[in-house]
Order: C-alpha cells, then sequence, then structure tokens
C-alpha cells in the first residue's frame, strides 16, 4: 500500500475529486493548508503598501491506494491539478505499512 | 376602513398649505409661522441623518481594525457620541453660539451655560419665528461636533487606552470645537473676513482631522506597522462592515449638507437643499470612482478602502459649498478629493503616521481641499479661505498637541506592548467581538 500525499491549488479540488473517484479511489483525507514552496509566496497591496503573503492557501489532499494503483492515481492528480503555472503542488508517495478499517477489522487492502 | 384610513391623511394634505394661504397671497412667502415649522423639520431631519453617521463611522472603524479591537472600537464609538451629546448640553452649544452673549467679541463666547430649551407647547409669540425652535437647533449641532469626534477615534484605533481618549473627547467637543466653530458659525471673526464654510469641511473635518493628526504623532505607530524601513499593513477585520458603515456616512451626509441650509421655508430654500443633495451625491461618486481608477491604474488592482475613503473624501470635499456648484462642479471637486486620499495614504506611511483608517487624509486634506474649492463657484477669496484654514489649523492642531501631551504625561494615553498585541478587546474590556472565532 501506499501514502499520497498530494498539494493542490484550492480550485481544482473538484475536478481531481472527480477524476480520482472514477479511477477507482474510494476514500481520500482533505485538509485546507497554507505553505510555500519554491514560489516563495508572492506580494499584494494594501492601502498602497506592498506586503508579502508568505503562505499560499493549499489543498493537502492523502490517499492510501494499493501499491499496483499508486503510479495511475499520481498520474491522474498530476494531469487533473495541472495549470502550467506557478504554484501547482507537489506529490509525494509514502509506503503504509499496515491499514485497520475499524468498524468490521478488515486489515490492509481489504480496508481501502 | 382602510379607505377611510387613508382618506384622513390625504385631506390633512389639502388643509395644510390653505393655513398660510392668505399672507402667501399677499408677499408671494408662505406664512413665518409655516416658515418656522418647515425650517424646524429640516433640523430634525437633518438631525437624526447625521446622528446615523455616528453608526457609520462605528462601522467603517470597526470593518478597518483588526478582530482583537473591534469591541473596543465600538465603546469608543458609542461612548464619544454620548459624550460628546452631554458635553455640548453641557458647555458646547452655547460657546459656539453666543448671540450677544461673547466673552471676547468674535474670538471666545460664554462658559458654564447649559442649553435651555423652548418651554413646553411654546406659544408662536414667544418662538424664533424667522428661524427655528431651540431643541431642533441644539440637536442638529450637536450631532456635528459627534461626527469630529469620530474622526479621531479611527486615527488612533488599535493601541490607545479607553479613558484618556474619551477625556480627549470631554475637550474636544465641550471646549475646543465650540470655540473654534463660534468664529464662523457663531458670527465670530472668521465670519466677518468674509470666510466661508457651509457645512463644515474646515470647521467639522479638518478640525477633527488635525486632533487626529496630533494624536497619531504623539501616540507612535502601532507596533510592526513600520519595520525595517518597510511599511506592514495590518487589513481590516470586515471589509462589508466597513462598506456598510460608508454608506451609512454618504446618507448621513444629506442632512449633514442639506440640513446645513439652515432654512427651508421658502420656494427657494427647499429648491436650494434639493441642489445640496444632488451635489453632494455626485461628490461622493465622483470621489469612489477617482479612487477606484486611481488604484487601478497605480496597483493594478482595486483597492476597496480606498475606494470607501474616496467616497468619503468626495463628501468632504463638496462639503464647504455644496450649493452653489453645478453638478459638474460637484463631480470634479469631489473628484480631486478622491485623487488625494489615494495619494495621501502612501504619503502618510513615508511619514510613518499611522492613520488605521485614513481619518486624516479623508477628513484634513480633503477638508482643506474642500474650502479651497470654494473659490471656484461659491463668493470667497482665496486669502480669507486661506486664513480660515490656518486658523483652525494653528489653534486645533497646537491646542491637541498640548493636550494629548498632558495626557500621555499624566494617564498616559497607550496600552502596553503586550495588551496591543493580544488586542484591546481582551486587555481593556475582558470581551470580545467574535468570541466564538478561533484565534487567526
Amino acid at each position: 500500500m501506499k501514502l499520497i500525499i498530494a498539494t493542490i491549488k484550492p480550485f481544482k479540488l473538484e475536478e481531481v475529486r472527480e477524476a480520482l473517484t472514477n479511477a477507482g479511489v474510494r476514500g481520500m483525507m482533505v485538509t485546507e493548508i497554507k505553505g510555500f514552496g519554491s514560489q516563495s509566496g508572492h506580494t499584494e497591496i494594501y492601502r498602497g503598501a506592498e506586503y508579502a503573503v508568505n503562505f499560499v492557501p493549499k489543498i493537502k489532499l492523502e490517499i492510501v491506494v494499493p501499491a499496483t494503483m499508486a503510479d495511475q492515481i499520481v498520474e491522474t492528480i498530476t494531469t487533473t491539478a495541472k495549470t502550467g503555472k506557478i504554484g501547482d503542488g507537489k506529490i509525494f508517495v509514502l509506503d503504509v505499512e499496515q491499514a485497520m478499517r475499524v468498524r468490521t477489522g478488515e486489515t490492509n487492502e481489504e480496508a481501502l | 376602513m382602510n379607505l377611510m384610513k387613508s382618506l384622513i391623511p390625504a385631506a390633512a394634505i389639502v388643509a395644510l398649505p390653505q393655513m398660510g394661504l392668505a399672507q402667501e397671497a399677499a408677499t408671494g412667502e408662505p406664512a413665518q409661522h409655516t416658515q418656522y415649522i418647515f425650517t424646524t423639520l429640516l433640523f430634525l431631519m437633518g438631525g437624526f441623518l447625521v446622528f446615523f453617521m455616528a453608526a457609520g463611522f462605528a462601522m467603517l472603524e470597526g470593518g478597518l481594525v483588526r478582530s482583537k479591537n473591534v469591541a473596543m472600537q465600538m465603546t469608543k464609538n458609542i461612548a464619544l457620541f454620548s459624550i460628546a451629546a452631554i458635553m455640548y448640553w453641557l458647555i458646547g452649544f452655547n460657546l459656539m453660539y453666543p448671540g450677544d452673549g461673547w466673552t471676547i467679541s468674535g474670538w471666545l463666547g460664554p462658559f458654564f451655560s447649559t442649553t435651555v430649551l423652548d418651554p413646553v407647547g411654546v406659544g408662536a409669540d414667544a418662538a424664533a419665528l424667522d428661524y427655528a425652535s431651540i431643541g431642533s437647533d441644539f440637536f442638529f449641532q450637536l450631532v456635528f461636533v459627534a461626527a469630529t469626534a469620530s474622526i479621531v477615534s479611527g486615527a488612533v484605533a488599535e493601541r490607545i487606552k479607553l479613558w484618556p481618549f474619551l477625556a480627549f473627547v470631554v475637550v474636544l467637543t465641550g471646549i475646543m470645537y465650540p470655540i473654534s466653530g463660534s468664529w464662523q458659525w457663531g458670527g465670530g471673526w472668521l465670519s466677518e473676513a468674509g470666510f466661508s464654510d457651509f457645512a463644515g469641511s474646515t470647521i467639522v473635518h479638518s478640525v477633527g482631522g488635525w486632533a487626529a493628526l496630533a494624536g497619531a504623532l504623539i501616540l507612535g505607530p502601532r507596533i510592526g506597522k513600520y519595520k525595517d524601513g518597510k511599511v506592514h499593513p495590518m487589513p481590516g477585520s470586515n471589509l462589508a462592515l466597513a462598506t456598510l458603515g460608508t454608506f451609512i456616512l454618504w446618507l448621513g451626509w444629506f442632512g449633514f449638507n442639506g440640513g446645513s441650509q439652515l432654512a427651508m421655508g421658502t420656494v427657494g430654500d427647499v429648491s436650494d437643499v434639493s441642489r445640496i443633495f444632488a451635489n453632494t451625491n455626485m461628490a461622493a461618486a465622483s470621489g469612489a470612482v477617482a479612487a477606484l481608477i486611481m488604484t487601478q491604474v497605480l496597483y493594478k488592482k482595486p483597492d476597496l478602502t480606498m475606494v470607501l475613503n474616496g467616497a468619503l473624501a468626495g463628501l468632504v470635499s463638496i462639503t464647504a459649498e455644496p450649493l452653489a456648484p453645478t453638478l459638474f462642479g460637484a463631480l470634479w471637486i469631489g473628484a480631486v478629493g478622491g485623487i488625494i486620499v489615494v495619494f495621501a495614504v502612501p504619503m502618510l506611511d513615508k511619514f510613518k503616521i499611522d492613520d488605521v483608517v485614513g481619518a486624516i487624509p479623508v477628513h484634513l486634506f480633503a477638508g482643506i481641499w474642500g474650502t479651497i474649492a470654494v473659490i471656484f463657484y461659491g463668493e470667497a477669496s482665496l486669502i480669507t479661505q486661506l486664513t480660515g484654514i490656518i486658523a483652525y489649523g494653528v489653534f486645533t492642531f497646537v491646542g491637541a498637541l498640548i493636550l494629548w501631551t498632558i495626557l500621555k504625561s499624566t494617564m498616559g494615553i497607550r496600552v502596553s506592548e503586550e495588551d496591543e498585541i493580544n488586542g484591546l478587546d481582551m486587555a481593556e474590556l475582558g470581551m470580545e467581538a467574535y468570541p466564538e472565532f478561533s484565534k487567526g
């Protein structure tokens, strides 16, 4: 099993969710976050004074899938979340040791 | 039944003009008591419109301060209005309108002279038939002084202690504003000299602006506003409230300028009130549009807070002469006010003068501009207008500097660093405006 952590632009969330559901993903965790990457934030102007927005709002997706699906899911997120402009986000893939469905006690891929 | 209900007022409306008809036929003007009634009505309606500007200032300031200071800003706004109302009765009104009771002719009215209303059910023989009832006049003038105090509260927000601020309001509304106001509106030396300020670009708005400037200078900027040679904006908590406040002020201004016609008893007077309404509205609109375009051009994005300030600057600009200009005149006078604000806000930041809501650009700078602009359409010379501007500036700014300095060395005017960072709501009041939101 793999844990896929993806940061995306907030306006892309619905499109990505729909694409992932179509690709067979049956659950995900979504968090509203703020952060910065190589873009290092940007500047805005308030009452004539420029100020830095150091942390940009993003959406963090956390999805656990069978290892065999991981590449395809990463591919799906990449194609749907991409705008080609700076700040499209990043995707990380980690190994998952164990999974458990609380209601039934099913484990690992059964529990996904 | 419904028919009867609508018939009775209709009959009254038909009957009303008959009362003064005999004299009207003879002179072409309504009877004097009819004029008295309509002028009194103008003061009462104008007065409650200007009263509502207190709500406008409160919402504007509440929207432009950070959420940790909103409850305190509301406290200051309701307290300052109430103090102004009491002080104006106790000292202010008669100090500002001395009649024959000057202490120093043309310069200083009587102290310790409280306001006394007309007796209950005053008869036509005892009323000031050539003007209006005392109660309406007193009420109309007192809501103006409250506006002056509101201007100060916005500029010194988010760091001043409550009680020293209120002490300042006591002196400003009871003594300073009435003394300088008497020079012009009380029939003092500036009105003798030919100075012209119809509804108070200088007398109300610049006076508030000068007092605010002195306060902002003595108080210093908010912690973190100017650091490492850069300006660090502190965006306001609620721009919807700030916008509502601006619209309320805009509404109130019809009473502010329209009521300042001070008469509604003749065809000429009531038509003039309508000219003033139309011009006042035009100046606000052009001030807002000017600020909208200027911020788009300068910063590539419109700045809502500047557009709000622009509308108010347009209003302040037309206040010194809302009657004489054409609609086109009101348009360009208001637009210049809006442009002044867009440049003055960053300019104050360059001097590290921290004015939270833009009160100084709007009320002081646009007020000076509006007072000068009288020369284009009204009857006034540049020299007398500048004399008035300087006289009010020196008296109020120096007086306010002294008063703020005394308060600073006695009570202390600024909250501690910790209180300022935690917010005045919890530090000074122990209550928050928005207790159910988490800290963010």
